[in-house]
C-alpha cells in the first residue's frame, strides 16, 4: 500500500538523520523523503505532527513462550508491535527448546498469521539445550534460524563450547551465548556486593561472568568463530568485551534495558520484581554499562522479555522466577535513559534499532531509501502509567509497574503496513 | 487483602505504622534507636514476672499468636511460645515442613488459610531470607508478623536479647569493643546484631572468620573485619560465639571441624587474650570442641544460660509493643 507519514520527525539513526520530513512508503519499503515520487497517490496518511518516526525497534531478546504456552505468541507478537517492536529474537528456551527444524517451521509460520513483528529465531546450540550435543545447527539455519545459543550459562563441558564454535565456523554461523560459568554462579539470586551481604542473599559473584569471558575469548581465538554475549553485568566484564573488540575478535555484545536504570540497592525490602537474570549489581556496574553503550563496546539494549505471572513472582526473592516483561518498556526506558544521561535522541535509539539490527545482519533498523519499511511512530513525551490494564503482554510483571513513563507509540508499521495504531490518550 | 503499606511509597520502612510504631518485627535494620532501647527497657519489665508465683501478665490475653516454622527449631518455637503464654496469648504451633512445595501450597495460600482462623500475630521462621517480608506485605492490617529467622538475613529478636544481655552484664554500649566470630556469611544472629549494636553505638564491633565465611561489605555496616582469632579478640569486652553448622564443615568453604577449632575455637588460652572480664556469648546450640571449647561454655565468663532466660522476656516485650499494648 501507498503510506505517507506527514510532518513527522524523522531520527535515522545509521546516517545521523534528525528532521522534520515526510516519508513515502510503497510495496513495503521506503520510497522517497520530502516529496512523493512521480504518480505516487496516498492510499493512506498518518498525521506525525509532533511526532517521531524512526526505524522499528530490533529486540535482540524477546521471549514469545512458543513453542510452549498455545496462543502466547500472537499476544506478545501485539505487546511487540505496542511497544513499537517491529523485530524480535526469539531465544531458543522453549518448551521444547528450538532443536528441531519442524519446530522453528511451526514458529515461523505461526508469526506470519499473527502479522505482528518480524520474528528471528535463534536456535538451540545443543540438543534440548542440555550442552552435551550438538543440535543441527546447518539444517536450522536453512530452516531460517540466525544464529545459535546456549541460554543461562556456558555449557559445563568446556570441549562441547570448542567443537560448537569450530562447526559453527565451518558454516559461519554465530553463537550467541550467556557469560555466566555456573559452577561460580553456584545457586546465587542477587549480585555479589554490600546488598546482597546485608540482606542475606545468596550472591553471585562478578568472576562468574568474568571467568566465562575468558573462556569465550580464549575458545574464540583458537577458533575464530563469531560470538555474540547476552546481558553483560558487570564493569569488569565488560572491560574484557572491550579489549576483546580492541584485540579484533568478532564479537557483539547487549545489555538489558532493566541493567541501565536499576542497580541492588533497588532491590529494596527484597521485591522480587528486581529479581533478574543476570542479578542488579552496582552503581560502579552500571556507570560502566551506560560508558560501554556511548562508546560502542555494548552494541544494543534488548528488552530480555520474559511474560511471569504473578505466582512466579509472590514468592521469597530467592525462590520467585527472574525475569520481567520488556517489550512495551523498552522504547520508554530508553528514552528515560537518554534523557537522564543526557544522550541525543539518534543515539539512544541506534541501541535498539541499527545497533541490534547489525548484530543480527539483517537489514532493517534504518530508515533509508529502498529499506524496508519497519517503522514506529510515537510521541516521546506522552505520559501513560505501567499496568495490568496498560500492558498488552500477558506478562504483568516489572520493576516498573506503577512508574509513568514518557513516550507512547501511536503507529507501528511493519513491511508499510500499518499494523498498531493508538488515538493519543486511547486504548491499543 | 493487602497490609496497608501497599499502596504507600514503596521504599517506606514496613515494619513501623505510619506513627512510626513498631507494627511488625521483621529486621533490626533501620529500626529507630528509641524502639531498640524501648524493648530492652520493657524486657527488664518482664524478667521479674518469670520470678513471681503467677508467671503471666494479661497484656495479649483473647489474642491468636501462631508461630509457623518453616524450618525445624524447637528451642526457638518453645521460648516464644513461653513468651505468648506469659502474655496470657492462645498460641497454636505449626510445623510446616520445611520445602514449601512439599504440599503444593504456596507460602501465601498458607498465610491466607491461617489468617482466616483470626491470626492475630504470625512468629514465623523459614529457611528463605526476606520471607517475612512478603508475608508482612500480604497479612490483614491488624495482624503483626514476628520474625524467628528468614534465611541468613535476619533475627531480631535474637539481637534484641543479646542486646540485652550484654546491657545487663556491661552497663554502657558506647565503651565496648564486641567480637562476632564464626560463620558471618550465613549467620542472621551475626547481620542482626551487627545491626543492633551499631545502633546502639557501640564504637567498635568486630567480625572475625576464614574470608570464606565473610560476606562482602561488612565494612560498610561499620564492621572491623578479621581473619585471626587472636587478633580479632584481644581487648575485646563481649564475644559473641556463632554456630558452625555441620555442612559448612566439608566442601569447598572449610576442609575439616577439627582445622576450624584449631583457628577459631574459643579455648580458655584464646579468652585470655581478651578483658578479663569479658563475657562470653552463643546463641545456641552450641557445638561444643567445635568453635567454644566446653570449659569456656561452661565457665564463670560465659553467660550463655542467661541469654536463654532473657530471650524469654525480650520476646514478650517485643510481641507486647508490636501489638500496641501500653507501658507497663
Amino acid at each position: 500500500m501507498n503510506l505517507q507519514i506527514a510532518r513527522g520527525r524523522v531520527i535515522d539513526p545509521e546516517s545521523g538523520t534528525d528532521r522534520v520530513v515526510d516519508v513515502f512508503v510503497s510495496d513495503g519499503r521506503i520510497a522517497a523523503f520530502g516529496d512523493a515520487p512521480a504518480g505516487w497517490v496516498a492510499q493512506r496518511r498518518l498525521d506525525a505532527a509532533g511526532l517521531v518516526v524512526a526505524p522499528g525497534l530490533v529486540d535482540l531478546c524477546a521471549r514469545m513462550r512458543e513453542p510452549g504456552v498455545e496462543g502466547a505468541l500472537r499476544v506478545e507478537m501485539r505487546a511487540a508491535l505496542a511497544g513499537g517492536v517491529t523485530g524480535v529474537v526469539c531465544p531458543p528456551d522453549t518448551d521444547p527448546p528450538l532443536d528441531e527444524p519442524g519446530l522453528v517451521r511451526m514458529l515461523r509460520q505461526r508469526s506470519r498469521e499473527a502479522q505482528g513483528a518480524r520474528l528471528y529465531p535463534v536456535g538451540a546450540l545443543t540438543t534440548g539445550l542440555q550442552g552435551s550435543a550438538l543440535a543441527e545447527i546447518e539444517t536450522l539455519a536453512g530452516v531460517g534460524c540466525v544464529a545459535f545459543a546456549q541460554t543461562g550459562c556456558l555449557p559445563r563441558d568446556k570441549s562441547v563450547l570448542l567443537q560448537a564454535m569450530r562447526y559453527a565456523r565451518t558454516f559461519d554461523l554465530a553463537l550467541w551465548l550467556v557469560p555466566v560459568e555456573e559452577s561460580l554462579a553456584g545457586s546465587g539470586v542477587a549480585g555479589a556486593g554490600a546488598v546482597a551481604g546485608r540482606l542475606g542473599l545468596p550472591s553471585i559473584p562478578v568472576v562468574a561472568e568474568t571467568v566465562a569471558l575468558h573462556t569465550i575469548f580464549e575458545l574464540q581465538r583458537a577458533t575464530g568463530a563469531r560470538i555474540h554475549v547476552g546481558r553483560l553485568s558487570s564493569a569488569p566484564g565488560i572491560e574484557l568485551v572491550r579489549a576483546a573488540k580492541r584485540e579484533g575478535l568478532p564479537v557483539s555484545a547487549d545489555v538489558g534495558i532493566h541493567h541501565v536504570h536499576l542497580i541492588d540497592v533497588d532491590i529494596g525490602y527484597f521485591d522480587s520484581n528486581f529479581r533478574l537474570d543476570p542479578p542488579l549489581r552496582t552503581q560502579r556496574d552500571r556507570d560502566a554499562i551506560v560508558a560501554a553503550l556511548a562508546d560502542g563496546t555494548l552494541d544494543a539494549i534488548c528488552s530480555d522479555h520474559a511474560p511471569l505471572g504473578a505466582d512466579d513472582k509472590l514468592l521469597p526473592f530467592g525462590e520467585a522466577a527472574p525475569g520481567a516483561t520488556g517489550l512495551e518498556t523498552l522504547l520508554p526506558l530508553t528514552l528515560r535513559w537518554a534523557a537522564s544521561a543526557g544522550i541525543p535522541l539518534d543515539r539512544a535509539l541506534r541501541c535498539v534499532t541499527s545497533g541490534p539490527a547489525r548484530v543480527l545482519g539483517e537489514d532493517v533498523g534504518r530508515i533509508a531509501v529502498g529499506a524496508k519499511a519497519d517503522l514506529v511512530v510515537f510521541d516521546p513525551r506522552e505520559p501513560w502509567r505501567v499496568t495490568g490494564d496498560t500492558l498488552v503482554s500477558d506478562g504483568k510483571i516489572t520493576p516498573f509497574i506503577g512508574y509513568e513513563l514518557e513516550g507512547r507509540v501511536r503507529y507501528t508499521i511493519v513491511a508499510g503496513e500499518v499494523r498498531h495504531e493508538r488515538q493519543p490518550g486511547g486504548a491499543s | 487483602m493487602a497490609s496497608p503499606d501497599a499502596d504507600a511509597l514503596p521504599r517506606r520502612n514496613p515494619q513501623l505504622n505510619r506513627n512510626g510504631e513498631l507494627h511488625h518485627l521483621i529486621t533490626i535494620e533501620g529500626l529507630p534507636r528509641p524502639i531498640i532501647e524501648r524493648i530492652i527497657d520493657t524486657a527488664d519489665s518482664f524478667i521479674n514476672v518469670a520470678a513471681r508465683e503467677v508467671k503471666s501478665v494479661p497484656l495479649l490475653r483473647g489474642r491468636s499468636v501462631f508461630n509457623l516454622f518453616f524450618e525445624n527449631s524447637t528451642r526457638t518455637r518453645t521460648t516464644f511460645e513461653i513468651a505468648a503464654r506469659r502474655l496470657s496469648a492462645d498460641v497454636f504451633n505449626l510445623n510446616i515442613a520445611a520445602s514449601s512445595t512439599s504440599k503444593g501450597e504456596s507460602l501465601l495460600d498458607t498465610i491466607d488459610n491461617l489468617s482466616a482462623m483470626q491470626a492475630d500475630m504470625f512468629v514465623v521462621r523459614h529457611a528463605t531470607s526476606g520471607a517475612p517480608f512478603l508475608i508482612a506485605r500480604h497479612v490483614a492490617p491488624h495482624v503483626h508478623v514476628i520474625n524467628a529467622g528468614d534465611g541468613r538475613h535476619a533475627h531480631p529478636t535474637q539481637a534484641l536479647l543479646d542486646a540485652y544481655t550484654i546491657r545487663h552484664y556491661k552497663k554502657d554500649f558506647r565503651n565496648l569493643t564486641v567480637a562476632i566470630v564464626g560463620d558471618i556469611l550465613h549467620s542472621r544472629v551475626a547481620r542482626s546484631a551487627i545491626h543492633a549494636l551499631t545502633t546502639l553505638g557501640v564504637p567498635e564491633v568486630r567480625a572475625v572468620g576464614p574470608l570464606t565465611l565473610l560476606p562482602a561489605g561488612l565494612e560498610s555496616l561499620g564492621v572491623r573485619v578479621f581473619t585471626r582469632l587472636d587478633d580479632g579478640i584481644r581487648g575485646a569486652d563481649v564475644i559473641i560465639m556463632l554456630r558452625l553448622q555441620n555442612e559448612r564443615m566439608r566442601g569447598a568453604l572449610l576442609p575439616s571441624a577439627h582445622e576450624y577449632f584449631r583457628n577459631y575455637g574459643l579455648t580458655p588460652e584464646k579468652l585470655r587474650l581478651a578483658r578479663p572480664d569479658a563475657i562470653v556469648m552463643h546463641p545456641g546450640p552450641m557445638n561444643r570442641g567445635v568453635e567454644i571449647d566446653s570449659s569456656v561454655a561452661d565457665g564463670p565468663q560465659s553467660v550463655i544460660l542467661p541469654q536463654v532466660t532473657f530471650g524469654i522476656a525480650v520476646r514478650m516485650a517485643v510481641m507486647a509493643i508490636a501489638s500496641s499494648s501500653p507501658r507497663i
